[in-house]
């Protein structure tokens, strides 16, 4: 048998338990590269199950304001890739357990070469990307170096994804599946909770794979109520707007996302059965 | 190698390793639709009427050639011909294109339309066609060029258009391009992105370019009747590209007519500032295609530099990335300074005022002229007017005109 990659046990020992995978969000290097290993380390002492690190990218065009701004602060204060496989190192000296997912726009990754990326990225400690722009049907040329690294590839779904789309995309994913709640941008909050169970029934029927849903939640009654629904919840722009708001004074921030976090889980946990 | 050029896209809307369709999920499915709607009705004949007439008696087409006679005699060498899209209603190639996306917004029942702007030119050309088909109109502009451009900001106001200002990024073209795609992710269900040139993902190139193609088509007839031939050589300025590949795209199978796409050169490509993708750039993902782009050692999209609104951005249409590395069209660059030179010259010396985009054809067709003789025929793109310039041009000579 195939070992199982450290996203795979995770979800599949979440699910022997019956918990909900919580899975935050931030931009890495946000608002500077010094604060972001102490930032995972907190996160994961509020409760996270896996951990989406942003790559900062000029033109973010799937996000909103929030994400916006955090990515122009990593740059600012400047963040390159190789300073992020760099912090994702230092997480993993203290970290072996917490799955890691690398989650950004393609440019960045190409211009440094794909495979080149994959190994460096495989060998800090990363176990997934998730490439926003990188739809399905131009995997093929990205996903092989990826995959050969050992590396998960994690794709988002959407409302407005076909039938046909679904079992593509599910095919060509591993680890876990991003279903993105609304058509938006990140930050957006106009969450329908019905809608969302529709079209998660739809997925569940042609794919095994966990579903972990994102956009829209922002506090521990979205968290619970999506919860109910998926395998696992995303939670981003609640936690970066914190991050904008103490900018200034980061030293406040991993107490502040570890009880942002841990509420969130709270609710998550009072749902398991 | 022999192209069929009307063979590119492919059907997965590459042009050899460029193009594609580089977005966020969600947005795939609404492409898939429009490239099927588009697929259906670029051969329908009710569709295609349509569109002849109101090229013919809205935009008020053919644009006439013009034989630059005076401009020719200067220079010294090939005869200048000028494609005037300047004359078409609103003053620039930009409606050619947003008349026929209106009119497949308006078949797929979309009742709202976006766009993006730099010059303002393609803002101006969205809003009008929305205030003639009745639809709602929204335009994203980066806050610089709001300023740089404020009489196209005016003028969209005036047509009934919401323009909105853009503050992320370099607060320029592309950031206005990202702020329409995710005003488009979020409103999909009513809405149509009219995207203004031959960028963005699949099928938006090449519809795009199919829109603008009227003005190559008509060249051929145009100069084969005053010229008695094809011409030696075609120049066009280059932002995204749609001017220039609306006039090279008809003419590409003919190997005997040279074509020169001109960018921003800004302060000079050494200096570093400047909006030359093809020239100084390198291949990579920008705004759902794959291209030419301008990006620093981290692969991160740099800010460009032209006095020119309408050419400041670091991409390039995908099929000009691809004729570039096939060796079809020769990719050049003109400065600032250059193009405000040939903006002088073509005002005074032929009662012409280009915009600051087109200038850059201008000037390139001043370095190429001598260097043919004079029973040899240019033909120059002259993809807008000026009037939305005179501002910048004013601010330029130390001159305040309010
Ligand atoms: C008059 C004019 N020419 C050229 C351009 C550049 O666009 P493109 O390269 O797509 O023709 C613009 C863009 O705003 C324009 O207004």
């Amino acid at each position: 048998m195939i070992r199982m990659s450290r996203l795979q046990q995770q979800f599949a020992n979440l699910k022997a338990q019956g918990r909900k995978a919580l899975i935050p969000f931030i931009t890495g290097g946000d608002p500077a590269p010094a604060h972001t290993v102490a930032l995972m380390h907190a996160l994961v002492a509020g409760g996270a199950d896996v951990i989406e690190l942003g790559m900062p990218f000029s033109d973010p065009m799937a996000d909103g304001p929030t994400i916006q701004l955090a990515c122009e602060r990593a740059l600012a204060a400047g963040t390159t890739v190789s300073k992020l496989l760099e912090l994702v190192g230092e997480f993993r000296r203290d970290n072996q357990h917490t799955p890691v997912v690398l989650m950004g726009y393609l440019n960045p990754i190409e211009h440094r070469g794909i495979a080149a990326f994959a190994q460096q990225a495989k060998a800090a400690g990363v176990d997934g990307v998730l490439i926003v722009d990188l739809a399905v049907e131009e995997a093929p040329e990205f996903a092989p170096p990826l995959k050969a690294a050992g590396l998960d590839m994690i794709f988002l779904l959407a409302p407005t994804s076909s039938e046909r789309r679904i079992r593509a995309v599910a095919e060509a994913a591993s680890g876990y599946l991003y279903y993105v709640s609304l058509k938006g941008v990140t930050g957006a909050v106009t969450l329908d909770l019905a809608a969302v169970a529709h079209k998660l029934e739809e997925i569940r029927r042609l794919t095994a794979l966990p579903l972990a849903v994102g956009f829209g939640i922002r506090d521990p009654a979205t968290a619970a109520a999506v919860g109910r629904l998926a395998d696992g919840v995303v939670v981003g722009s609640a936690l970066v707007a914190e991050i904008e708001q103490h900018a200034a004074t980061p030293e406040v921030l991993p107490a502040l996302l570890k009880a942002k976090l841990g509420a969130l889980r709270k609710a998550l946990d009072e749902i398991a059965q | 190698m022999v192209y069929d050029y009307a063979q590119f896209p492919d059907a997965r809307g590459h042009f050899g390793a460029y193009g594609g369709r580089f977005v966020a999920e969600t947005l795939m499915e609404p492409l898939r639709q429009l490239e099927e709607a588009y697929a259906r009705l670029k051969n329908d004949p009710d569709f295609l009427a349509e569109l002849d007439r109101d090229y013919t008696h809205y935009v008020g087409r053919p644009s006439p050639l013009y034989h630059a006679e005076r401009l020719s005699k200067a220079w010294g060498g090939a005869q200048v011909w000028l494609k005037r899209e300047d004359l078409n209603h609103t003053g620039a190639h930009k409606i050619n294109n947003t008349i026929g996306q209106a009119l497949l917004a308006k078949h797929l029942g979309k009742t709202r339309i976006i766009a993006e702007t730099g010059a303002g030119q393609h803002g101006v050309a969205s809003a009008t066609i929305a205030a003639r088909l009745g639809l709602k109109c929204v335009v994203y502009m980066g806050i610089d060029d709001v300023e740089r451009q404020s009489p196209n900001v005016y003028r969209m106001k005036l047509l009934g258009a919401e323009v909105v200002p853009v503050t992320s990024g370099t607060r320029t073209l592309k950031d206005a391009l990202n702020e329409a795609l995710r005003d488009w992710v979020t409103n999909v269900d009513d809405t149509f992105y009219v995207i203004g040139t031959v960028a963005g993902p699949h099928p938006y190139p090449m519809l795009v370019r199919d829109f603008n193609s009227i003005v190559g088509r008509e060249l051929i007839g145009q100069s084969r009747a005053q010229i008695g031939r094809l011409p030696d050589a075609l120049v066009a300025c280059v932002g995204g590209g749609s001017n220039a590949i609306g006039m090279f795209h008809p003419l590409l199978a003919f190997d005997e007519v040279a074509m020169y796409g001109v960018e921003a050169g800004g302060d000079g490509i050494a200096t570093g500032r400047h909006a030359a993708p093809l020239s100084a750039g390198q291949p990579g993902v920008l705004h759902g295609n794959r291209t030419y782009v301008m990006a620093d050692d981290d692969g991160q999209i740099i800010g460009t530099h032209s006095i020119s609104a309408g050419l400041d951005y670091p991409g390039v249409g995908p099929e000009h990335a691809w004729l570039k590395d096939i060796g079809r069209v020769n990719y050049v660059s003109a400065t600032d300074t250059e193009a405000m030179a040939a903006f002088y010259e073509l005002t005074r010396g032929e009662g012409i005022i280009p915009a600051l985009e087109s200038s850059h054809a201008v000037a390139h067709a001043k370095k190429l002229a001598p260097t043919l003789g004079s029973d040899r025929h240019i033909v120059v793109n002259l993809s807008g007017r000026g009037d939305k310039d005179i501002f910048t041009i004013a601010k330029r000579e130390g001159i305040s005109l309010t």
